[in-house]
């Protein structure tokens, strides 16, 4: 037979067509009965992944708190959806902050209408061919090789149509960088081999160590795997935050997907961005540059408080003080530290009094 | 530039231009080769043959991303020798993403489009006898495939400790990773890998320049030249400005290694991102290495089966130009988020847009290439429409990613997996299949078979869209890139993705079949088998073409504004 030298180029292409959708949808078969299995291996099998005896244990609802352990008892649940990745979610996570929410419009208004138009335009220029000009008896091509104003038009139209995209993307860009105001919360996000350290410079400069949590514990903690931490960061809701980033092995990023943030952590450096969050709630992210082994492992959550709660949750950690807050608020007043020194107890009452008001 | 070529027409050599066709013995032809073809297949064939390997191995990871949780990286740390724990089994992952990434650039489509195409039609479409330096020729194919064997070698010493092997350093081998994280000797494989391969690379550019500025045949001018060679010629230059950047780049890791030298280490005064500036100076440039000769196939190919002249020749001649020096001025888009100062963001925002001009003139001047024509769906076609269709649609998320700050939240996600493979996997590859199926009957002088080309077309474009298209969603939704396991949410899109795998896979088997069908049954194929619309040089030798052509230069006496290069 002579397979090679079909002469019907329209034949070859229906029936090559008709071939690979049959090759894909006995694939699909195949990879359905799979998908069957994995699924109910899942259900039952939720322990077997886990292995351990004390994933079992976690399992059973009672023994939650004494499994996961004291570091989790304070921890806010997360809203289910919120600040973590949708399952089959096809777009951008719901965003809580200012710039996410510009970004996102950016997105949606500017961005995706030019990829569909763009796309859309070359599919039906390309079927606009194919179906049009065939080659049929009879027909001479055509043997135009120029048209001076066709090649204007569509040199000009992609111009506008990227000045169109460039000018809030600009913009965008500015209000990304804008400098937090002077009394903004300073946080340092150290990256490590793997995991995070927070520290809070201006609040008696403790470090909150951050590990992921066993698969085992975040279930049993009720919160997604992978993405679980032991301690999060704990950020004021509502206040700028001057988030810094660094490391102290080689590149890692911090990012959070929902917050619209994403900073890398250089050793040798210190990157900044300002940070407004817009409510309360559990934000999660992962690391995000290739720095070894545990990459995929070393995620990232902030908890964000209402502002009195974060205060009450500093002065809970040891060394963690509203000292500078004060300095930075009123700008006279001396600090409770600073005036007990200098031998005034008069100053040093006046101090614990604007800070018991602070907090 | 003509007289140079007319030296080659030298009366003296008459005595041997009955023996055009002979051939030395099967050593000296294939291991000390100084024939242009002859080279060309075996650049074919070695990207072939590393493009099974490392499409292998991204079979290996869509299989181990195909649902939550680690399955099989354990089983491949002890086929090479480990044992099975979770760093080591972590590691592995790593491992594969590097070698796989640097095995489908370094040795797959660069090999592919430039040695392979490029040896094979740059000579035969300007009329040259050979290369300008045959015996450089076969330096640059043996130092590629030292540095494939460098790369091998990566696999089997230690990258990160006794029981965790190989390099695990990504693509782009960023400091400090690949200096203080990765210890072993595997890391100074891999960038050996890179040096050799780079500097065979240098060579190849150096010949193709020096080719095609001075071995066109009388009446070649540059601007009849078939935009299959402008494409070479920009990409040659491209390769000769932005290698040896690479090759400084990744010298200073290793003397930073092994040299205690501190210039990407903080400590000594260095800094991590000095390394990642001069590796995207290389890396962006890089990526339209590998796309500009797929632009310049697929215009010969949509001119050929349209039996039309390009339309708007200088513009899609310039219009590569431009790309390529454009091209070396927006690197830092790939560093958005590494601290930028605001005004380099916004500067490397704008350049990067500018890029989507002249790729949408070329767009464009493809389907006004069509339009009128009469078009002939062979699989040459077929898979050049696939190509224009898909690296648009590669092309407009490109133009989100180009964003600054919407790549805050897209940066090192799926997004941008899914964006590079749609302009490479799908961009780069199409255009390979592309020129392989349109001259696989000059090149074999056997027909391949049409149905199974067609068949592989199809397979192809349904599998690599499932694999692909999906990644989007996963990179919105914000999974980050280079991850063995991920959170629950991500399952759905991923086991997708890794059911195209297959289907790809099954395209690859039709893809062997149809090189079988065509070496054992395939009819013999015609000088020119894709009629009056191929008016290139090639399709006036023989299929094969002789082992010396153009003993006799041929004249280009063409004074159309179109171009046709036969003879009258
Ligand atoms: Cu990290």
């Amino acid at each position: 037979m002579n397979l090679g030298q079909t002469r019907h180029g329209a034949f070859n292409i229906v029936a090559a067509l008709v071939a690979a959708f049959l090759l894909v949808f006995a694939l699909q078969g195949v990879s359905a009965q799979d998908a069957v299995g994995t699924t109910s291996t899942q259900v039952e099998g939720t322990e077997v992944d886990l292995g351990s005896p004390e994933a079992a244990v976690a399992l059973g609802e009672g023994l939650v708190g004494d499994e996961v352990g004291d570091t989790l008892a304070g921890q806010m649940a997360p809203t289910p959806g919120k600040g973590m990745p949708v399952d089959r979610g096809m777009t951008f996570q719901d965003q809580y902050t200012e710039i996410g929410r510009d970004a996102l419009f950016m997105h949606d208004a500017f961005l995706v209408p030019m990829m569909a138009g763009v796309s859309l335009l070359v599919l039906g220029l390309l079927l606009w061919v194919v179906v049009r000009y065939r080659r049929r008896e009879g027909r001479e091509p055509s043997r135009t090789t120029h048209n001076t104003f066709v090649e204007v038009v569509w040199t000009l139209l992609p111009v506008l149509v990227l000045v169109a995209i460039a000018i809030p993307s600009i913009s965008l860009l500015a209000k990304q960088y804008e400098t937090p105001p002077e009394d903004a919360v300073t946080i340092k996000a150290t990256g490590y081999q793997w995991y995070w350290g927070y520290s809070y410079p201006d609040h008696g400069d403790f470090e909150i160590i951050s590990n992921m949590l066993s698969e085992a514990d975040a279930v049993a903690n009720g919160e997604p795997a992978l993405l679980a931490v032991d301690n999060r960061m704990v950020v004021p809701a509502n206040t700028p935050i001057r988030l810094q980033t660094t490391a102290a092995d080689v590149i890692h990023a911090f990012a959070v997907p929902s917050l619209w943030f994403k900073l890398d952590a250089v050793p040798g450096r210190l990157n900044e961005r300002m940070l407004i969050i817009d409510e309360p709630g559990v934000y999660y992210g992962q690391c995000s540059e290739l720095c070894g082994a545990r990459h995929g492992f070393m995620p990232i959550a902030v908890e964000a408080l209402p502002r009195d709660e974060w205060e009450a949750w500093v002065l809970a950690q040891p060394g963690g003080t509203l000292g500078e807050e004060e300095t930075a608020a009123e700008d006279d007043a001396e600090s409770e530290a600073d005036a007990l020194e200098a031998g005034d107890a008069d100053a040093a009452d006046e101090a614990a009094e604007a800070e018991a008001d602070a907090a | 530039m003509a007289t140079t070529a007319e030296g080659f027409d030298n009366p003296t050599h008459a005595d041997h231009a009955h023996d055009a066709d002979h051939k030395p013995g099967f050593f000296a032809r294939w291991f000390m080769s100084t024939n242009h073809k002859d080279i060309g297949t075996l650049y074919l064939i070695f990207a072939i043959f590393a493009g099974i390997i490392g499409g292998a191995m991204s079979g290996v990871m869509r299989m181990e991303l195909a649902e939550p949780g680690i399955q099989y990286l354990g089983w491949w740390v002890e086929f090479f020798g480990g044992t099975a724990e979770e760093n080591a089994n972590y590691h592995m992952w790593n491992v594969f993403i590097t070698a796989h990434g640097l095995i489908m650039v370094f040795f797959m489509v660069m090999p592919a489009m430039i040695g392979g195409f490029g040896n094979w039609f740059v000579p035969l479409m300007i009329g040259a006898p050979d290369m300008a330096f045959p015996r450089m020729n076969n330096i640059s194919f043996w130092l590629t495939v030292a540095g494939f064997l460098s790369l091998c070698m990566s696999l089997f010493v230690e990258g990160t400790g006794a029981n965790a092997l190989g390099a695990g350093v990504g693509w782009t081998v960023y400091a400090p990773l690949s200096t203080t994280a990765n210890p072993g000797p595997a890391v100074d494989f891999a960038i050996f890998a890179l040096h050799l391969a780079g500097a065979g690379s240098i060579l190849g550019a150096t010949n193709f320049i020096t080719t095609i500025f001075n071995m066109r045949a009388p009446g070649m001018t540059l601007h009849k030249m078939p935009l299959f060679v402008w494409s070479v010629l920009v990409t040659a230059f491209l390769l000769l400005l932005a290698l040896p950047v690479l090759a400084a780049a990744i010298t200073m890791l290793l003397t930073d290694r092994n040299f205690d030298t501190t210039f990407f280490d903080p400590a000594g005064g260095g800094d991590p991102v000095l390394y990642q500036h001069l590796f995207w100076f290389f890396g962006h440039p890089e990526v339209y290495i590998m796309i500009l000769p797929g632009f310049g196939m697929v215009s010969q190919i949509v001119a050929t089966f349209s039996r039309k002249p390009v339309f708007g020749y200088l513009g899609m001649a310039y219009a590569m130009v431009a790309i390529g020096v454009v091209g070396f001025v927006v690197w830092a888009h790939h560093m958005y988020t590494v601290g930028l100062d605001v005004n380099t963001k916004m500067y490397f925002t704008a350049a990067t847009m500018v890029i989507a001009v002249p790729t949408g003139v070329k767009i464009f001047s493809w389907v006004a290439t069509m339009w009128g024509g009469s078009l002939e769906f062979k699989s040459p076609l077929v898979w050049s429409l696939g190509f224009i269709f898909l690296f648009t649609v590669g092309g407009v998320t490109g133009v989100v990613l180009a964003n600054g700050g919407i790549d805050d939240n897209l940066h090192d996600t799926y997004y941008v997996v899914a964006h590079f493979h749609y302009v490479l996997s799908m961009g780069a590859v199409f255009s390979l299949f592309a020129g392989f199926y349109y001259w696989f009957p000059k090149m074999s002088g056997r027909m391949h078979s049409e149905f199974l080309a067609h068949l592989h077309f199809w397979g192809f474009f349904i599998g690599v869209n499932i694999i692909f298209f999906p990644q989007h969603f996963l990179g919105m939704d914000g999974m980050p890139r280079r991850i063995p396991d991920y959170p629950q949410a991500y399952a759905f899109f991923n086991q997708i993705s890794s059911y195209g795998y297959h289907v790809m896979a099954a395209s690859m088997v039709v893809f062997f079949v149809n090189l079988a069908y065509a070496f054992t049954g395939g009819k013999k194929a015609a000088d020119n088998p894709w009629g009056e619309g191929a008016t290139t040089l090639e399709w006036t030798l023989t299929s094969p073409p002789p082992y010396h052509q153009f003993e006799t230069l041929p004249v280009i006496e063409d004074h159309h504004d179109y171009h046709d290069h036969r003879p009258a």
